[in-house]
This record gives structure tokens, C-alpha cells and sequence, in this order.
């Protein structure tokens, strides 16, 4: 049998671009701890390698299908911009959906905690309200001025409103998923109204609908990234919305979404130069430097 | 006398006619984008059999998604009703009967007459209706066929932890990578899902007889899935279920002639 290859490659429009970084001003040899924090999501793995509390390197990749050995992929991938030997890690805490598959984790502590403390730590101690909006699920959360929670709200039932419905309906338009947001700007007239299916599956038909009606892809992406946006201020809206307000996850990399969910919030966001989706593994790595500092590191 | 009864679904158009309490013709076609015209086809396609002309049917009523579409109906019933009475027409001792939609599921409790009492319906989240052994059936690379037959095969219990339609398809593929077999994952999939239209007839009460009428009553998996998490050792099937809607219609015709 002939395989034809033009069939067997089909474009994946929702792959997000994987990414690893080090901060070339720090040298981890100074240090007095190691710490690293890894944030096994559903859909993304991050590892955040911290130098005495400070971001040293970090690795963004995508979950595979094995817990475990995306853990250990993604800390490869961060290690491998820097010179660290891998035992020389004091402590590693796990977070996310797969945080009880870390092998290699001294700890695990769950993903609200390590949001709130990330977004502490990227956004700044202002931050009252963080919104993460992950491949599998969006999570309101309150803290104080440490970035400790005071209350959260979570959706994981639905993929209504999470990372993965966004990666649904990229693929159904053929839109790479980091085009989505500007992309659902690109229209002339006036903004179509929010799909108003909340089912994903529903929404499909329903864009399917639109596009058969003649409405652009552009036209689509706005009405969904609306219904979106409708969907995750639903959750926020209940849990109460506190000043500063951030966001973390990689729906806060979407503006499409993010221009349209702000005005329903009635507040700005706030800003940052970090990827916003390492917040959970950041959170991780600053308990697991805590930890040091009370003196649980690993016995060498 | 002569009734017809036409439900236009959002899948299909089905025409019963029925005479003095008998079922004489029976058509079906795809609705497709132009449902009027699926609902002449169908209603032709009725007739057909019974040597009757249009002229000769009595009244016609109209039911289904698309019963707005029925331009020749003289009134129309809803389909929470009209599925009712299809099932007393067929089992009169029935008192709850259930039905799968491609995107919606529903329950209804009725009296010996086929009366609706009270009644449930999900139409909000496809893992409660047929979309989702659809969706489920794309992700495991069988047919929506295959899917019943296969599911018999196992015996094993895996759960699935996945609600969401959407999420649940990403599991099956977790499942397929750790080499679980299709008959187990298909097992898997008809008892989540008869788990989820459970929950929506509890909600009007499990009284027996239990009829489940519409395609999905073809399904042999999912049939012995709901009997498990009912509890119960029969659920009764009409023969070509996925006409009980329209028969309902035609009943219903009939009775306010």
C-alpha cells in the first residue's frame, strides 16, 4: 500500500507555539536554593526553575498524553537553556490536573493556591482577583496582598468558556489559535451577536449555521470569542470581582476575549512581561523556595 | 377515519397515516435544508401504501423541531406529548418514556392514556443527548452502528471521569494510548451516558413500564447500559421507534377529530 503523505498531514491550527527562556542576569551558582515548580494542566506542562525566589528559567509545553512524562519533559525543556545539573534541584513542588503524577515532586499543592501565589508574584501585591482561564477549566479566585486564597470559583465540568473550546472552534475555522484574537477584530459593520449555544458541540453547529449564512470566519471568531467572554464573566460575576484585577492562563494572551470580557468587568487588567501561563508553576516554585527556607529541602 | 401525523426533526421527517387506529403507511426522509419539501416526500411516501390520496386523510397534524415547516398541517402537537401518546399507542401500560435525540434527551411521566404528567428535557449540553456516542463514536474511528454491538462485548466497569463532551473525547484518546480495547472504552461511553439520561428521567420519577421510543432504542449497548442504571429487567422498544413521534401526532389527530 501507497501511503499518501498530502493526506496523512493535516494542519493542527490550535497548536500554540512552545516556548523556553532563561534571565541571563542571575547566576544560579550564588544561589542558595534551587526551586522548581511544575504545573501539569490538561493542556499545557509548565516547569519554572527559581534561583533564591527569583525566576531563573522556565519551559512551556504541551500535555502529552502521560502525566509523568510531561512533567519530566518540560523540566528538561527548561533546563536544557541553562547550565544546571538536574540534582541540583533543593525542591520541587507539582501543581495542576496532573500534580499527583510529578515523579520527581517533593510536594504537591493544588493549582488555586499556586495561581494566586504566581499571580502575586508576576502581577504584583495589588492583585485581589485572578482569572485563569486554562485549557480545562476557568478559575475565579480571591487573595490577599501575600497571595493567599480567600475564596475561588471553578468550572471543570464544561468546556464552555476554557482553552479547549477555543482550540475547538481554531480548528473548525482553520484559524491558528494565536490569530484567533486579532483575527475577531477584522470585520467591517457592525459586532455580531455571542453564539448562544453554551455546549461546545452546539456551538459548532451554530457557527457551522453562520458560516452557511455567509458570515466571514472573522464575523464567527468575534460571535464566539463573545460567547466566551459572556461565559467566563458568568463565573467571575458570581464570585465578586475585587481590584486589581489579572488574569493568568493562556486566555489571557487572547484579546479577542480579553476586549470584550474587560468592559463587562468595568475594570482594566492589569499588565505584565510574563507568559501568563507559567502562573501556576511560578506559584509552585515560590512554595517550594518557602519550604527551603523553613528548612524542608532535600538532605544532599 | 384517516389522520396523518408529520414530525419534522432536525435529522429526519417522518409520516405516519394511520386509519381507525391502525397504522396504514409510513414515510421518512432526510429533512436536509428544505424541510418543506421533506415533508411532502415523506407524506407521499406514506401514502403510497395505503392507496389512499391526500384528499382522503381527515386531519394532519404536525410535530417535531421543524413542525413549523408542516405548511399542510391543520394544528400541531408538542413533542413531549406527541412522544406520549406514541408510546401508549404501542405499550399502554407505559407510565415513563424516554426518548434520544441527536441534540436533545427527554423524559416524560404519563397516565394510562398517554397523558404527559410532568416531563424533563436536556437541551443545553450535548453529553445528555446523541451528539455524544456520535462524537464518541468519531473519536474511537467506528460507526454509530458498530458502537451498540461492540459495547456487549465488555463486561469490564471503567468510568469515565470527563462530563463534558468536549473533554470526554481527549479521555477516549487517553484511553486508546493506554491500549484500553474498544469494546471496554464503547462500554465505558454507553454507561456514562446512560448514566446522564438517567439522571434526567429521575427527575420525574422511574415508573415502569419504561418505553424508550426514537433511533437510539436500535442501540442494543445503550438499552442494556440504562437497564443497569435503572435498575429495572425490561425497557420496552416499539418496532421502528424513531416513528413513535409522528405516531403520537396521528393519535392525537385522531382523538380531536
Amino acid at each position: 500500500m501507497v501511503l499518501n503523505m498530502s493526506e496523512e498531514v493535516k494542519p493542527e491550527f490550535w497548536r500554540w507555539t512552545e516556548s523556553n527562556w532563561k534571565n541571563p542576569d542571575i547566576d544560579w551558582k550564588a544561589a542558595k536554593y534551587i526551586t522548581v515548580g511544575i504545573d501539569v494542566g490538561s493542556v499545557s506542562s509548565q516547569a519554572v526553575i527559581m534561583a533564591d525566589g527569583q525566576i531563573f528559567a522556565y519551559g512551556n509545553m504541551r500535555t502529552g498524553s502521560d502525566s509523568p512524562d510531561s512533567a519530566r519533559k518540560a523540566l528538561k525543556f527548561a533546563l536544557a537553556v541553562t547550565d544546571i545539573p538536574e540534582d541540583r534541584m533543593d525542591y520541587c513542588v507539582g501543581t495542576g490536573y496532573g500534580r499527583v503524577n510529578v515523579p520527581f515532586a517533593d510536594r504537591s499543592i493544588t493549582e488555586i493556591a499556586c495561581h494566586a501565589r504566581g499571580a502575586n508574584f508576576i502581577y504584583g501585591n495589588e492583585v485581589r482577583t485572578v482569572l485563569d482561564v486554562g485549557g480545562q477549566d476557568i478559575k475565579a479566585i480571591q487573595c490577599d496582598e501575600k497571595g493567599k486564597v480567600n475564596n475561588f470559583l471553578m468550572n471543570d465540568k464544561c468546556a464552555a468558556g476554557t482553552g479547549r473550546g477555543m482550540e475547538v472552534f481554531s480548528d473548525l475555522l482553520g484559524v491558528p489559535i494565536n490569530e484567533v484574537g486579532d483575527r475577531s477584530f477584522e470585520f467591517e459593520g457592525e459586532e455580531p451577536g455571542a453564539v448562544s449555544s453554551t455546549c461546545v458541540v452546539y456551538a459548532k453547529s451554530e457557527a457551522t449555521g453562520l458560516l452557511r449564512k455567509g458570515r466571514s470566519k472573522e464575523e464567527v471568531l468575534a460571535a464566539y470569542c463573545k460567547a466566551m467572554a459572556e461565559r467566563i464573566y458568568a463565573l467571575i460575576e458570581r464570585l465578586g470581582v475585587k481590584p486589581e484585577f489579572a488574569v493568568t492562563g493562556g486566555m489571557a494572551k487572547n484579546r479577542g476575549v480579553m476586549d470584550r470580557l474587560m468592559p463587562m468587568v468595568g475594570l482594566k487588567r492589569m499588565q505584565t512581561e510574563w507568559d501568563t501561563q507559567i502562573a501556576g508553576a511560578v506559584g509552585a516554585a515560590l512554595f517550594a523556595y518557602k519550604l527551603c527556607q523553613k528548612g524542608k529541602g532535600r538532605k544532599k | 377515519m384517516i389522520t396523518a401525523g408529520i414530525d419534522c426533526g432536525a435529522k429526519n421527517t417522518k409520516t405516519i397515516i394511520m386509519k381507525n387506529g391502525k397504522i396504514i403507511g409510513k414515510g421518512m426522509v432526510r429533512t436536509g435544508f428544505d424541510p418543506g419539501k421533506a415533508v411532502e416526500e415523506s407524506l407521499d411516501q406514506a401514502l403510497i401504501d395505503t392507496g389512499n390520496a391526500r384528499d382522503d386523510i381527515h386531519k394532519i397534524y404536525a410535530t417535531g423541531s421543524g413542525q413549523k415547516a408542516v405548511k399542510i398541517a391543520d394544528d400541531s402537537v408538542d413533542e413531549i406529548k406527541a412522544m406520549a401518546k406514541g408510546a401508549n399507542f404501542f405499550f399502554p401500560n407505559a407510565r415513563t418514556v424516554t426518548d434520544v435525540g441527536a441534540e436533545d434527551g427527554r423524559a416524560a411521566k404519563i397516565d394510562e392514556k398517554g397523558n404527559p404528567l410532568d416531563f424533563a428535557i436536556n437541551e443545553q449540553c450535548a453529553a445528555g443527548a446523541g451528539a455524544f456516542i456520535e462524537s464518541m463514536a468519531r473519536a474511537l474511528d467506528v460507526t454509530i452502528e458498530e458502537m451498540g454491538p461492540l459495547c456487549l462485548q465488555s463486561d469490564k466497569e471503567i468510568p469515565m471521569n470527563a462530563q463534558c463532551v468536549i473533554f470526554a473525547e481527549s479521555e477516549v484518546v487517553g484511553l486508546i494510548h493506554a491500549k484500553t480495547g474498544k469494546p471496554e472504552i464503547s462500554k465505558a461511553i454507553h454507561d456514562a451516558m446512560a448514566g446522564r439520561i438517567a439522571s434526567i428521567i429521575r427527575r420525574i420519577g422511574v415508573n415502569e413500564d419504561i418505553v424508550m421510543v426514537g433511533g437510539v432504542g436500535y442501540n442494543p449497548g445503550f438499552i442494556s447500559a440504562m437497564k443497569r442504571e435503572l435498575k429495572v429487567d425490561t425497557i420496552y422498544i416499539p418496532d421502528e421507534p424513531e416513528y413513535s413521534a409522528a405516531v403520537g401526532a396521528a393519535v392525537v389527530a385522531a382523538e380531536e377529530a
